[in-house]
């Protein structure tokens, strides 16, 4: 089965320098195959339902050979962005940087400027939560404080397509998707940031519209 | 304006450089060396929805579309996504033809080329899970499908059926109950 997984995991990947791939997975040429390539993002409710969980995956499609030797971008930022007031322009971020084996989470708070710049926007370390970056292999290392808890660490990609024959379809030499289908996805993974906030923290009630980006430290 | 966010910034740094207060130093951290965070950050990639920029971007302008903020997406992008979706599901180019939810081209292209999701506070979140729609994204939700299913399916999910389903439902792990939900990695 391991075996199988590692063959998997490298056909994958030959596949996936060829295509481009769902569902934000290498989306554009930019981003393509970098640390700073999101794959997917979700906002769901949490266990506790007063809070909200945001999830960024990045670095898509890793064997797990390719996932022991992964790691985050240390000029890479992750930012959560939330828009509460129906915009679309976000009114509090979630940042998270990676330094030495740490992610720091800070926020949910106003951004110093909106847009496609960032600051770090902590006002004293206090607003700081760091978490250690969970190795591959290890039991997932969690941190909470302020009501707000935080992941960092490879994990399976919860996404799952299949991405190989809707490329078929698209390209022309296929007309419908197989039944059953195969899951691209199957056997691989990403670096995940998870976070999970109160949601007195970021509205408290309604609609929010959010989304995530990855910013590169000039 | 622009020495506001200068101080602003210097106050910053400072502030993770140096206010560390004893209580909530984590051991091999503190006023010495607490990671120095500042900086510029610029923006590369961007997403909301799932497979958005993949399907009805084209190729030439998936990199802009990661720097244009959500704020100005629909004026930059609505046509060319409206243009993709009727090349990709022609049924969408004939007047009045709308998907299960009750759009039209027109109207579903403008709902998301604002690329950001839409997570309700109140309850259920999910992408669509047959009676909630877009109030969340969860991780067992099965977004491509439901995507396909108002590209290709029509009024009522019926049309083209062997191009609304990929037939993958499922995530290959199961997801944990508790955080951080997302299943250990292969």
């Amino acid at each position: 089965m391991k075996n199988f997984k590692k063959i998997l995991g490298v056909g994958i990947l030959a596949v996936a320098s060829l295509i481009v791939i769902a569902a934000d997975h290498i989306d554009a040429p930019v981003v393509q195959g970098g640390t700073s390539d999101i794959t997917d993002f979700y906002a769901f409710q949490g266990e506790n339902t007063n809070n909200l969980v945001f999830v960024a995956n990045l670095q898509g499609l890793l064997s797990p050979t390719a996932t022991a030797s992964a790691a985050f971008d240390e000029d890479v930022m992750i930012e959560f962005n939330i828009d509460n007031t129906g915009d679309n322009i976000e009114d509090l971020v979630i940042q998270a940087v990676p330094r030495n084996g740490k992610m720091y989470i800070i926020g949910p708070v106003a951004p110093s400027q909106t847009g496609i710049n960032s600051t770090i926007t902590a006002e004293t370390s206090k607003d700081v939560l760091g978490v250690k970056i969970t190795s591959y292999g290890m039991d997932a290392m969690v941190e909470t404080k302020n009501g707000i808890s935080a992941f960092a660490g490879p994990r399976d990609d919860p996404f799952f397509m299949d991405f190989a024959q809707y490329s078929a379809i698209i390209g022309g030499t296929a007309t419908s998707f197989n039944n059953p289908g195969s899951d691209t996805f199957a056997g691989t993974n990403v670096m995940s940031v998870v976070v999970e906030v109160p949601k007195a923290m970021i509205g408290g009630s309604g609609t929010i519209n959010t989304w995530v980006e990855s910013k590169r430290k000039q | 304006m622009k020495t506001i966010k200068i101080i602003l910034g210097l106050t910053l740094i400072a502030g993770l450089l140096f206010n560390c207060s004893a209580d909530d130093t984590p051991k091999g951290e503190g006023i010495y060396n607490n990671p120095n965070l500042s900086g510029i950050y610029v923006q590369e990639d961007q997403m909301g929805r799932p497979a958005v920029n993949t399907v009805f971007v084209s190729s030439d302008s998936k990199d802009m579309f990661n720097v244009t903020v959500p704020s100005d997406q629909n004026a930059a992008f609505q046509s060319m996504f409206q243009a993709n979706l009727e090349a990709l599901s022609p049924a969408y180019a004939n007047n009045g033809d709308t998907n299960a939810l009750g759009l039209d081209a027109a109207t579903f292209t403008s709902v998301l080329a604002t690329d950001v999701l839409n997570v309700s506070l109140d309850g259920t979140t999910t992408f669509y899970d047959g009676t909630n729609v877009l109030t969340g994204r969860a991780l067992a939700d099965d977004v491509i499908t439901v995507e396909l299913l108002l590209i290709f399916g029509g009024e009522d999910f019926t049309e083209n059926p062997g191009l609304s389903n990929d037939n993958v439902d499922a995530n290959d792990k199961p997801f944990l109950t508790s955080f951080p939900y997302l299943a250990s990695p292969w």
